[in-house]
């Protein structure tokens, strides 16, 4: 038993890499609950994808050191957030459709940048590796946890009434728009920052996953938010034991791990033992 | 509170696109009157009173407010954007009247919560503050969001069709707190359909179609000959045919 769920933590990879995900686990799935809320799941998609570029270029540039590569992913994040968002608004066309272009061009690019490399291992970037976390990815996630949580606690009121209703917070000067853009450079922040253990392609999957999970938990919002990190928390922990165990990248094991807490919650739900869920009342 | 001012509109010309949907419409709505506009689907009734809280941009014309900000006239758009499926309760609803004096980053005092449960037991849901909207029916919820509207403490108050998706009960009710706010003096519009509650409740009416057909005192307003103008052919037949078979 020891061995099956404490003895991997003895070694100091599967602890460094337990340390980032919960620093993601913490500050990934609140920001979630909220595109969930938006109706702008896909959003993540479009994120994840629209780091790619980014990443690859920094790499490219600077080798694999992940301030280069966590920058321009940053970049590319804010660059791909600010044109979907120009997209929906100024164009007629389908705001999901624009959204799934934009994503597939992306990733094209940046599969494009890094096979044009010679030495970058893209499985690893895609999908992640525990064994690269090292000091300062750690401390970049811890980072990025940091700014989050309180960045998104001042945005709490905005963010709430412009996701409630857009159509009275611009009627009553709300700050809508300002709102929603620094709250989308939070999501860009985690979908990297999450980068380095989880793979771009992996790591909106323990912002969103326990998030969607999240709403058979509880009817009100904070509710929700606290059910989303303790998935997540689950999810990050038993994720890395799986990896551990059968030997799978972290990305896949943890979101696949995130994916079974979503059905256990749904059955729990709708089997009516959870009591207080949405289709309780 | 302001102090509810005249609005005055001259030559009000509001388009959608490269279509005009209000054509250089002018006149006055007096402080604390209580005003219908009337008007066919696509009459661009929703359009003028969106123009009045400044959300729509004027093609042509002015908007007069007389010293009034935008953000002291209260809009309820029909159908509203709110997004009922989200996780909050009717009571915080409520409370995002206090938007305007609490900003995004002041609590909410005491006295205000009170003033919260106050309203909604005004507009007939007491103890339903912890309630999650989504639990509500929509007669309920458009009570909520009147109660929201109180709270804003606005001088003038804009209504699309507040009674359109709800039973008669809470028309019934809903019409009541509209009464109360005129005789507070508030400034109130309400775009309508039910000509015969027009004419019962309702001292001046704002007949359009496109153009203003007629804007005044509502038994001179809505003849049987501006309805016609107006394209409300139906509406002018039923009236007529009431008026023999009284």
């Amino acid at each position: 038993m020891y061995d099956l769920l404490l003895g991997p933590f003895e070694l100091g990879f599967m602890r460094r890499a337990l340390a980032g995900c919960l620093a993601l686990a913490v500050a990934g799935p609140p920001l979630g609950v909220f595109l969930v809320l938006r109706r702008m799941s896909l959003m993540s998609d479009v994120l994840q994808h629209g780091v790619l570029p980014g990443i690859a270029l920094g790499a490219a540039v600077a080798g694999l050191s992940v301030w280069a590569m966590g920058l321009g992913g940053i970049l590319a994040g804010l660059a791909v957030a600010l044109l979907a968002g120009w997209l929906s608004r100024n164009t007629n066309g389908r705001e999901d459709s624009q959204f799934a272009g934009i994503y597939l061009i992306a990733l094209a690019i940046g599969v494009t940048i890094v096979s044009l490399q010679r030495g970058i291992d893209l499985t690893h970037l895609l999908f992640g590796s525990v064994l690269s976390v090292d000091d300062t990815a750690l401390y970049c996630m811890a980072g990025v946890t940091t700014i989050v949580l309180p960045v998104l606690a001042v945005l709490w009121r905005p963010l709430i009434m412009e996701s409630l209703d857009p159509g009275f917070t611009a009627a009553t000067g709300g700050g809508g728009g300002l709102s929603h853009l620094v709250f989308l450079a939070l999501v860009v922040l985690c979908v990297v920052s999450g980068f380095v253990a989880l793979g771009t392609l992996m790591s909106v999957g323990l912002m969103m996953l326990p998030a969607i999970a999240a709403r058979h938990w509880s009817l009100s919002l904070s509710g929700q938010i606290r059910s989303s990190v303790a998935l997540a928390v689950l999810a990050s922990v038993f994720g890395l034991l799986v990896s551990y165990h059968i030997e799978i990248p972290a990305g896949p094991a943890i979101v696949l791990t995130a994916g079974a807490l979503w059905f256990v919650s749904l059955a729990l739900e709708q089997g009516g033992i959870i009591p207080f869920g949405r289709s309780a009342a | 509170m302001v102090t509810a001012s005249a609005i005055q509109l001259e030559g009000v010309t509001l388009r959608h696109g490269l279509r005009d949907a209000v054509r250089s419409v002018s006149g006055c709505f007096a402080p604390g009157g209580l005003t219908a506009i009337v008007g066919p689907n696509g009459a661009g009734k929703s359009t003028l009173i969106r123009a009045l809280v400044g959300l729509q941009p004027l093609a042509a014309g002015r908007i007069d407010r007389g010293g009034m900000a935008a953000g002291d006239i209260a809009l309820l758009p029909q159908g509203s954007e709110l997004d009922r499926d989200f996780p909050i309760a009717c009571a915080d609803v409520v409370a995002l009247g206090f938007t305007r004096r609490l900003g995004s980053f002041r609590g909410i005092s005491a006295r205000q919560r009170s003033a919260v449960d106050d309203a909604l037991a005004a507009v007939g849901l007491p103890d339903h503050g912890g309630r999650p909207i989504g639990h509500l029916s929509a007669g309920q919820f458009q009570r909520v969001l009147f109660a929201r509207m109180m709270l804003r403490d606005c001088p003038v108050l804009l209504l699309d069709e507040p009674f359109s998706a709800v039973d008669t009960t809470t028309a019934c009710d809903l019409l009541a707190i509209v009464k109360t706010w005129h005789q507070r003096g508030q400034t109130v519009v309400v775009v309508l359909h039910d000509l015969d509650l027009v004419r019962d409740v309702f001292p001046e009416t704002l007949l359009m179609a496109q153009k203003a057909i007629a804007w005044g005192p509502t038994a001179q307003a809505l003849t049987d000959h501006n309805l016609h103008h107006a394209g409300l052919f139906h509406m002018a037949w039923a009236c007529t045919s009431r008026r023999h078979a009284a």
